[in-house]
C-alpha cells in the first residue's frame, strides 16, 4: 500500500506488468515498421492486418490442423512473411521511387481489404485462443501474482528485439542492409542483388508483425480488428521515437507501455491518450522524434 | 599497343548512348580497354567521363549501344550483374557509408571471384585504413575516404576497376600515394579505367589516354604521345 495516493502496490504492480505487455507489442510493431521504412520508404499501414494475420494463422493451425502454440510461434511468422514477400513482389516493389503516400495508401488499403474479409468470414467478436499448458499458471512473487504466459511474452519480445537490434548493427547482413538503405545504387553496383534484400526486409518486419499476432492471441481475443485498434497507438509510438533508429523504437515501445500503464493507476480517464499527448508534446519539441534524425 | 592488339579487349564500349530524363548525355562512345592497362579518361566537367563509367557499371538508366565485358554483353544488365562479372566502381563522391563503420564498408562488397587482394595487401597500400578500422564512415578525411573508397573494391577479385577522379580534392602526399598505390594495382594485373582532371599525374601511370567532349570520345593517344598531343589537349580541356 503506498498510503498518500491510496494505490496498492498489487494494483500498481499488475498495472505495470499490463503495460509492460503492452509495451512488448508495440516495441515489436513499430521495430517492423522502423525496418521496413528505413529500407522501402513505405509507412506499411497494413501492419496491423499483419498482426491480426500472425494471431489468425495460429488460431487456423490449431483448429484446422491440431498444432498448437509452439510451432505456431514459428510456423505464423513464415507464412505471414511469406505471404508479406508476395506482396511486396507483385504490389509495393512497383511503388518504388514514388512519393512514399502511394505506399501508404496502397498499405491502407490492403489492411482495409483483409480486415473486411476476415470479418465477412468470422464476424466482429474474438475467438478464444487457449495458453500453451506450459505456461499456465503463475508466481506469487510476494507484492504481485506474475502470471507465467505475461512474463513470457515480455521476456521473449525482449530477446527477439535484442536480437533484431543485434542482427541489425553487428553483423555483415546488418551491414549489408543498412548500406542498402543508405545508398542502394551504390551497394547494387557493388554487387548485392538489393531488390531481393528489400524483399526479405519486408517479409522480416511482417514476419516480425504476425510474431506479436501469436503472442497476442491467448492474451487477448483473436479478432479481426484486434491489429486496426492496436496499430493507431503503435503509429504514435513510431512517430514519438523518430523512424530512423532501431534501438530507438524498441525503446520507445517498452517505455509508453509503461507509461500508459502508470496512467491508469493514478489517473486512469487519461490511459487511452496519454499517448497521444506524448506525441503532440515530442512533434512540437523534436519534430524528428525522440531518437530520430533530424532532417 | 602492338603487344594489347594481340589479345582481346577486356572492355569495348561501341556507341554507346545515355540519357538523363530528357537530356542526351552521351552520343555514342567508342573505348577500348585491353587486359593488364591502365586507361585515363579525360575531359571537361561535364563532358560525360563520370556518365560513361556509370554506364559501364549499369547505373544509368536510359542506355543504349553495346557494352562488352569479357566476351558478356552487359548494356542490358542490372548493376548487381555486371559487378558480379567483375566490374567494380570508386565512384567520384567516394560512396562511403556514414551508417558503417570503416570495417564494414571495407568488407561490404561481396567476392564475386577468387584473386582478390587479402586485406593485409589493402593495409600495405593504405596503412591509414588500419588505423581508422572502427571509426565510422561518416567521421573519415578526404584522403581516407579515399583510400577507403578504393581499397574496398580490391578484396573482391572484380578485374577491371572504374576510378572516377580519387584525385580530387586531396592534398598532394595523399595524392602520391594514391599514385603509388595505382601502380602497384596495375603492377598486379588489374585493369584500370581512370577518369582524372589531373592529366601530368595520370600520364605517370597510364598507358593510353581517351579525350572526351559533350558526350562523345574526340581523341585517343599512348601515353608516349602525350607531349605530341599537348596543344590539343590544352584546347579541349581548356586547362
Ligand atoms: N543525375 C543527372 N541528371 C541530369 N543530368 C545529369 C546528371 N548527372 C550528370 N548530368 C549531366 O550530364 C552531363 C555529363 O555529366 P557527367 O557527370 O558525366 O560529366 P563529367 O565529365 O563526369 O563531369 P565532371 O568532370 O564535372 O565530373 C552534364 O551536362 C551533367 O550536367
Ligand atoms: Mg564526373
Amino acid at each position: 500500500m503506498i498510503p498518500l495516493l491510496g494505490i496498492t502496490t498489487q494494483a500498481l504492480f499488475a498495472q505495470l506488468l499490463l503495460g509492460l505487455i503492452n509495451g512488448a507489442f508495440y516495441a515489436l510493431l513499430s521495430l517492423g515498421l522502423a525496418v521496413i521504412f528505413g529500407m522501402l520508404n513505405i509507412v506499411n499501414f497494413a501492419h496491423g492486418a499483419l498482426y491480426m494475420m500472425g494471431a489468425f494463422f495460429a488460431w487456423f493451425l490449431l483448429h484446422y490442423f491440431e498444432i498448437g502454440y509452439w510451432p505456431a510461434l514459428v510456423l505464423a511468422p513464415l507464412g505471414v512473411g511469406l505471404l508479406g514477400m508476395v506482396i511486396e513482389r507483385t504490389m509495393l516493389h512497383r511503388l518504388a521511387g514514388l512519393d512514399p503516400i502511394y505506399g501508404l495508401l496502397l498499405t491502407f488499403g490492403i489492411a482495409l481489404i483483409v480486415q473486411g474479409l476476415f470479418q465477412n468470414a468470422y464476424g466482429a467478436s474474438g475467438m478464444p485462443y487457449p495458453m500453451p499448458d506450459l505456461l499456465k499458471g503463475g508466481q506469487n512473487l510476494g507484492f504481485m501474482y506474475l502470471p507465467n504466459y505475461r512474463a513470457w511474452v515480455v521476456v521473449f519480445s525482449i530477446a527477439v528485439c535484442l536480437a533484431t537490434w543485434f542482427a541489425i548493427e553487428k553483423t555483415r547482413l546488418g551491414a549489408t542492409l543498412r548500406a542498402a538503405t543508405e545508398n542502394p545504387e551504390l551497394t547494387r553496383a557493388f554487387g548485392v542483388n538489393v531488390p531481393r534484400l528489400i524483399t526479405l526486409t519486408y517479409g522480416f518486419g511482417v514476419a516480425l508483425a504476425a510474431l506479436a499476432g501469436v503472442l497476442a492471441a491467448p492474451i487477448y481475443q483473436v479478432r479481426p480488428l484486434m491489429g486496426a485498434d492496436f496499430i493507431i497507438v503503435v503509429f504514435a509510438v513510431v512517430v514519438i521515437g523518430g523512424m530512423g533508429s532501431i534501438m530507438g523504437s524498441i525503446l520507445t515501445g517498452f517505455l509508453l507501455g509503461l507509461v500508459e500503464g502508470l496512467t491508469k493507476v493514478f489517473y486512469p480517464q487519461a490511459a487511452n491518450v496519454v499517448v497521444f499527448v506524448i506525441m503532440v508534446l515530442v512533434l512540437l519539441v523534436k519534430p524528428a522524434g525522440l531518437f530520430g534524425k533530424q532532417a | 599497343m602492338a603487344e594489347a592488339d594481340l589479345t582481346a579487349p577486356l572492355l569495348s564500349v561501341a556507341g554507346l548512348q545515355a540519357f538523363y530524363g530528357e537530356s542526351h548525355v552521351l552520343h555514342g562512345v567508342n573505348l577500348r580497354i585491353f587486359p593488364g592497362e591502365v586507361v585515363t579518361l579525360l575531359g571537361r566537367n561535364g563532358a560525360g567521363k563520370t556518365t560513361t563509367l556509370k554506364c559501364i557499371m549499369g547505373m544509368v538508366g536510359k542506355r543504349s549501344g553495346s557494352i562488352c565485358f569479357a566476351e558478356n554483353e552487359t548494356i542490358a544488365l542490372t548493376s548487381d550483374r555486371i559487378a558480379r562479372l567483375g566490374v567494380a566502381l570508386c565512384p567520384e563522391e567516394r560512396g562511403i557509408f556514414a551508417s558503417l563503420s570503416v570495417e564494414e564498408n571495407l568488407l561490404l562488397p561481396p567476392k564475386i571471384a577468387p584473386g582478390g587482394l587479402p586485406l593485409d595487401e589493402i593495409f600495405t597500400l593504405f596503412p591509414n585504413l588500419k588505423e581508422r578500422l572502427s571509426s565510422q564512415g561518416g567521421k573519415l578525411s578526404g584522403g581516407e575516404q579515399q583510400m577507403l573508397a578504393i581499397g574496398r573494391i580490391l578484396r573482391t577479385g572484380a578485374r577491371l576497376l572504374l576510378l572516377d577522379e580519387p584525385t580530387e580534392g586531396l592534398a598532394p602526399i595523399i595524392i602520391r600515394q594514391i599514385g603509388v598505390a595505382i601502380g602497384k594495382l596495375k603492377a598486379l594485373g588489374f585493369t584500370i579505367l581512370l577518369v582524372e582532371q589531373n592529366f601530368r599525374w595520370a600520364s605517370a601511370l597510364a598507358d593510353r589516354f581517351y579525350v572526351m567532349e559533350h558526350g562523345e570520345i574526340v581523341e585517343s593517344f599512348a601515353s608516349a604521345e602525350l607531349a605530341a598531343n599537348m596543344d590539343k589537349l590544352h584546347a579541349c580541356l581548356g586547362v
